[in-house]
Formats: C-alpha cells, structure tokens, sequence
C-alpha cells in the first residue's frame, strides 16, 4: 500500500491549495496526495471544506492559490468539462441527476466527451455515428447493470428510488470513463444493509477496473472499513492523515469531533 | 448493490380526463403494435401539405386559408414561414433551455443578408452569380440560393457573437439581455442608412425590389417548366413549396440533432449546468451550437420572407415577432417538434386570416356592428390564450413525453397553479 511518501506514483496531487471565500478561508494552504490504485477517504465535521475541496479538484472552483496535479498534468483552472476529459468523474453530495432524462440518458450524457461523433455527422446520420450510438447504448446498459440497475434504463432518473438514484449517480459518473472517481458522501441516507453493499461495490471497483477512489463520508464503519489512508479537514485545515487506525486515535481529530471537553 | 429498494413509480392518473388518456393508452398501443405509423403519419402530413393547393382551395377547408379571391394565399406562406422560426426558437428555449426574447435579431438578419447579397441596396456595386433577373441590374445579386445559405451563415455568426458574451448569464439574466438584443439589431438597421458614410441599410425607407428565387432557363427547360424560371408574386405555389421544402429540412435537421449527442447535452444543461458540466459537458459550447442553429433558422425564414414580401423595413421586426414565435413554442409543447408545428400553425393562422375569418362571421349576427374587428383585439387574444394554456395545460397542446413527465410528478411542485388548495 503506497504511503504517499512518494515509492508509489501518486494519480492526484494537490499542493499548498487555498480558497478564499471573500474574508472566509475555505480550504487553507491544503496538500494532499492520492496514491494511484488506493482509497483514500476524506473526513471532518460539518463545514469543514471537504466539498469546497472537492469542487476545486474537479474544477468548479478555481483556487485561490495552490495548484493540483492529476496525472502530470496540471488542472487547477480547467472547466469542470476539460477536468473530466481527462479521467476524474464525481457524484453530488445532494444528488444532481438529470431528473427529466432517463437512467440510460444520464448515463449516455456523460459519456459526452468519450464520443467522437460530430455536429454534421449527427445530421448526416454517418454510419460510424450510428455503430458509435448503439456501442454507447450498449456499454450505458452494462454500466447500470453493473452498478445495480439492470433493466431501469428506461425509468425517468426522478421516479427511482432514492437508493436507486445514489447508484445511478455512479453509474453516470463511471460512464465519463475516470480513473479516479470522487465520491460525496454516496452512503448518505443508506440504511446499514445498502451501506455494506455499497462498500463492496467501491472496492469492486478499484479491483475490476481499476479506478482509485477518493471518498468523502460521514459513515466511519464505510471510511474505516474500506480506506487506504484517511485524511481529515477543520475549517479547512488538514488536522491529521494516515492509516484508518490512527486517524481513529489522533487527539486532534477526535477533538474536531467530540470538542476539547472530551479530551480534557 | 442489491436492487432491492427500487419500485416502479406508479404512472400519475391523469386527473379529471381519464377518456382521454384512455384514448391516448389505446393509441399508444396501436403505435407500438404498427410501427409504420411512426413514419407514415408524418408522411401523411406532408403528402397533405403539399398537395393542399390542389384540394384545399375550394371546398371546406378553403374557409380555413382561402382569402375568397380565388387565388393562391399567402396565408400558407407566412404560416409555414412561422413554422420555420418557431422551429428554430424550439431549439434555443425547448430543447437548451435558454430563454430568448430577441428571436426577431435572426429573422431581420436574415432578411437584411437578402437586402445585402440579392438588391440593388448597393448600386455602385455590379457583382452578379447566378441571378435570375431579367435584365443586368446595378447591385449585389447572387443567386437567391447562395443567399439563402448565407443568410444562414451570418445569422449563426452573429448568434455566436451574441451569445459569446451573454451566455454566461443564466435564467431571467439571459432573457432580459436578449430582450436588448431584440431591440437594439432593428434598430441598426433603422439608423444603418449613415455608418461612416456608407448606407448599409437604407434606414427606414428599407430595402425594396429584393431577388426573388428562380432556377434559371437552363433547368427550368429541363424541368420542362416544372421549377420555374423565376418566381413571380402572381402565382404563390412556388413560394409556398420553397417553404414547406424548408421546414421539412429544419424537421430533419432538428430531429437528428435531437437524438444526438449534441441534443443529450442540451437537455441536460437545460436540466443541471453544474452537473452537465462535471460530466464532460462543454457548457458555452453546448450553449452556443444551441443559438448558432436556432440563429440559422431564423435566417433562412428571413431571406425567404424578404423575398416573398419584396421590402424589408425595420419596423416590420418588431418585439412582438419574438413573443408571437415563443407563444406558438410555449402553446405548442416546448421541445416537441410536432407540438411547435402544430402551435406555429394554429397561432400564426389565428394571425393572418383566422381573426378576420371569425371576425367576419361575428359581424354577421345582427345588432353587432359591421366594421367590429375582432383582430384589433389580438394580442389581448393571444395574451388570454397563453394564459388558459399556463393553467389548463401548461405542458402545451401536444408536450414531448419528457416534458408530461415533468408536469406530471415534479417533485415539491406538483403544479404550477392549484385552485383546490
């Protein structure tokens, strides 16, 4: 298991981040590696930057100051479009599905920057855009069979259930083709039974297809159980990183999440 | 993961018209079981259209159209050239989701490329390609076909540059900038008479004696008379089968767009820019073909309009275009092809002859005035029609099966207006 100390190539780096939103600092002066092949889970109480972090990886944000590096290539700055390109796909902590499109649309829309198929062709009716839609089809319906859906393809996205939607969320995010896949809190809202499924699923994932994971989540039997390495953010500083097991003895986490009392 | 959460969401029962909808599940059965009708009601459509001049004219259906001169009408002409926007606005507001109220800049664009490239707005010019005049006229005369195209090319120029700037902006934003582009491009061309010194528009007197579309001797002898030489305000057919030919290439074209890549990522930034956008959609890009394509449209109904009229004056691309084209969306069944059509058809008929029609017959009861003109109430008309539909059937007359879906069980906002509660 890599240690981040650099033996292993690491898929993400980001170094020295920092987002400034007007007097509130955000995310502050953050490093943070991702090791290639690993799961790595980032934690901490509510408002502690973890989602802000995570939309300056995929680009949402521009950081204030710091750069990420995906790949060896640098991406702080790119549209969350380019970024995606480039093989880092998300799912929403509040599920953004494209809820008037089907499971299958949702999927095929994010396969948007795997298609080669043009504006003229489009209209032409090309038959290599034609065998590149039905590859597309195809490869949309073994996407949601594979993350649990099989067979829902045709269901609008808001007509599934909520655990439905999570799984679809992923499926979506798998379809854009990443090799690393950020996830924002997925169990949210899982009872205990969906949540174990879940964690099997995201270590599936890693060892079919190869996809390092970044995680962030509330559910410490999830992020406990599953994670290479564990990092943890208060306001927006990096308090602790390393194994599960010592993020769960470190006095500073718990004290960003029991409060000093406990500690005393 | 297990599936065992999920449930097929029951179908909504539509409420209060249950024949109705069982009429539209039995019809949707027969679809299914015969799939010719996907492609021959269509066809029976078009076959209809386009035979019209010869079974429309006389018996019932000439109440509809017919003016009682016995000649061929522009009635069908303006309609199908509605159509034509309407289709091209379905594209920006129905299927991208972004609101324009300056439709009209395309359509005067359009126009004025005619004024540009098929006049004699610039007489000291004597540039000619294929023309159908008759005689060698001073000006820039391309064949009407060249122009048309062109037409096409500088409204999607401009769409671009437009949206370049104001796509950006979302919502209520994007519409309130596109209302000033609405005002502010026919009023260039109201005050393009003097642009350093050059009389690009001829202001307000407009351009007049435009080109009108023709094939030339060559192929018209070929034809055998069939295509005609050129077109002539007399007789109205040729003009009126150069539009329907063109609304079905924008049908074509809009359909294949829409089952495309290209349209996926439209309803999906219509849906969820953020999301869109973090799955790999371009969203300026996406946006911007959106505006380019409905911008081409518009166009070609401009040139093809302008010829057919044979002047274009800047007040004749008001404000009230752009509302008119959004309404015939809107009433229609935004982002549903065969919706908008049937919206354009009813309102622009409504328009151009169906006022005068029924206005003639309400100043037939006695005891009501004879010069009462029902078409002095027209918009007050169109305004009161829009806003049953918002509350009957907000959806529109005939909604794509995505948007019934979306006025069917949206979350939290069951429907846009409830009386009972």
């Amino acid at each position: 298991m890599a240690d981040g100390n650099g033996t292993e190539k690491n898929i993400l780096e980001a170094v020295q981040v920092r987002k400034e939103f007007g007097g509130l600092i955000a995310v502050n002066d953050v490093d943070f590696v991702i090791p290639h092949g690993s799961i790595v889970s980032l934690i901490g109480p509510n408002g502690a930057g973890k989602t802000t972090f995570f939309n300056i990886l995929t680009g949402v944000y521009k950081p204030t100051s710091g750069g990420v590096i995906f790949e060896d290539t640098p991406i702080s700055g790119l549209p969350p479009h380019k970024v995606t390109a480039l093989g880092m796909a998300r799912t929403f902590q509040n599920i953004r599905l494209f809820h008037n499109m089907t499971a299958l649309e949702n999927v095929l829309v994010a396969m948007h920057s795997r298609l080669k198929g043009g504006i003229w062709s489009s209209i032409l009716g090309l038959p290599r855009l034609k065998r590149e839609e039905k590859e597309a089809r195809e490869r949309a319906e073994e996407l949601l069979t594979f993350s649990g859906l099989p067979g829902r393809g045709n269901a609008y996205a808001k007509n599934l259930s909520y655990g439905d939607q999570r799984r679809l969320e992923v499926a979506r995010a798998l379809a854009s083709g990443p090799r690393l896949l950020l996830l924002d809190e997925p169990t949210a809202g899982m009872n205990p039974e969906e949540t174990a499924n879940f964690t099997d699923f995201v270590a599936k994932l890693r060892e079919e297809h190869d996809i390092t994971v970044l995680l962030i989540e509330h559910d410490m039997r999830v992020v406990m159980g599953i994670s290479d390495r564990v990092t943890v953010l208060d306001y927006g500083e990096k308090i602790a990183e390393g194994l599960p097991k010592e993020i769960q003895h470190d006095e500073r986490v718990i004290e960003a999440y029991l409060g000093t009392a406990a500690t005393a | 993961m297990s599936n065992q959460a999920s449930s097929q969401a029951p179908k909504a029962p539509n409420k209060g018209s249950s024949t109705l909808s069982s009429w539209r599940a039995s019809y949707r059965r027969y679809r299914r079981e015969h799939k010719w009708l996907g492609w021959g009601i269509p066809l029976a459509f078009v076959v209809l259209a386009f035979s019209y001049p010869w079974w429309g004219l006389e018996g019932p259906l000439s109440f509809i159209f017919n003016d009682g001169l016995g000649i061929d009408n522009d009635t069908l002409f303006n309609m199908s050239v509605y159509v034509m926007l309407a289709l091209g606005l379905n594209v920006v507001v129905g299927y991208a989701g972004l609101l324009d109220l300056g439709y009209v800049a395309f359509f005067a664009l359009g126009a004025y490329t005619l004024g540009w490239f098929g006049s004699g707005l610039f007489a000291q010019r004597d540039v000619h390609f294929l023309d159908t005049n008759a005689a060698r006229l001073p000006g820039i005369h391309l064949s009407f076909w060249v122009v048309v195209l062109l037409a096409g090319a500088v409204c999607a120029f401009a769409g671009v540059l437009i949206g370049w700037p104001t796509l950006r902006l979302r919502g209520d934003y994007l519409a309130i900038v596109t209302l000033g582009f609405g005002e502010i491009i026919p009023d260039i061309f109201r005050n393009g008479d003097d642009i350093a010194g050059h009389n690009l528009t001829n202001g307000v007197r407009g351009v007049t004696q435009l080109d009108r579309p023709g094939f030339g001797q060559t192929i018209s002898d070929a034809t055998g008379g069939i295509l005609p030489v050129r077109y002539t305000s007399l007789e109205l057919r040729p003009w009126y089968f150069t539009v329907l030919a063109m609304v079905l290439i924008i049908i074509f074209v809009n359909l294949r767009l829409r089952d495309s890549k290209l349209g996926r990522a439209w309803i999906a930034v219509r849906e969820d820019e953020i999301a869109a956008s973090a799955m790999g959609v371009p969203l300026m890009r996406t946006k911007l073909w959106a505006y380019a394509i409905g911008a081409i449209f518009g166009g070609f109904a401009g040139a093809v309009y302008g010829s057919f009229i044979n002047g274009i004056f800047p007040v004749s691309f008001s404000f009230q275009i752009s509302v008119i084209v959004l309404v015939m969306v809107i009433v229609g069944g935004m982002g549903n092809i065969w919706g908008v059509i049937a919206g354009a058809m009813l309102i622009s008929w409504l328009n151009f002859r169906g006022l005068d029609k029924i206005g003639e017959r309400i100043s037939d009861i006695p005891g009501v005035s004879s010069d009462f003109s029902i078409a002095k109430y027209k918009f007050g008309i169109f305004g009161a029609l829009l806003v049953i539909m918002m509350l009957f059937r907000p959806e529109g007359l005939i909604p794509s099966s995505r948007r019934r879906a979306e006025f069917a069980e949206g979350e939290g906002q069951a429907t846009l207006y409830d009386a009972r509660a």
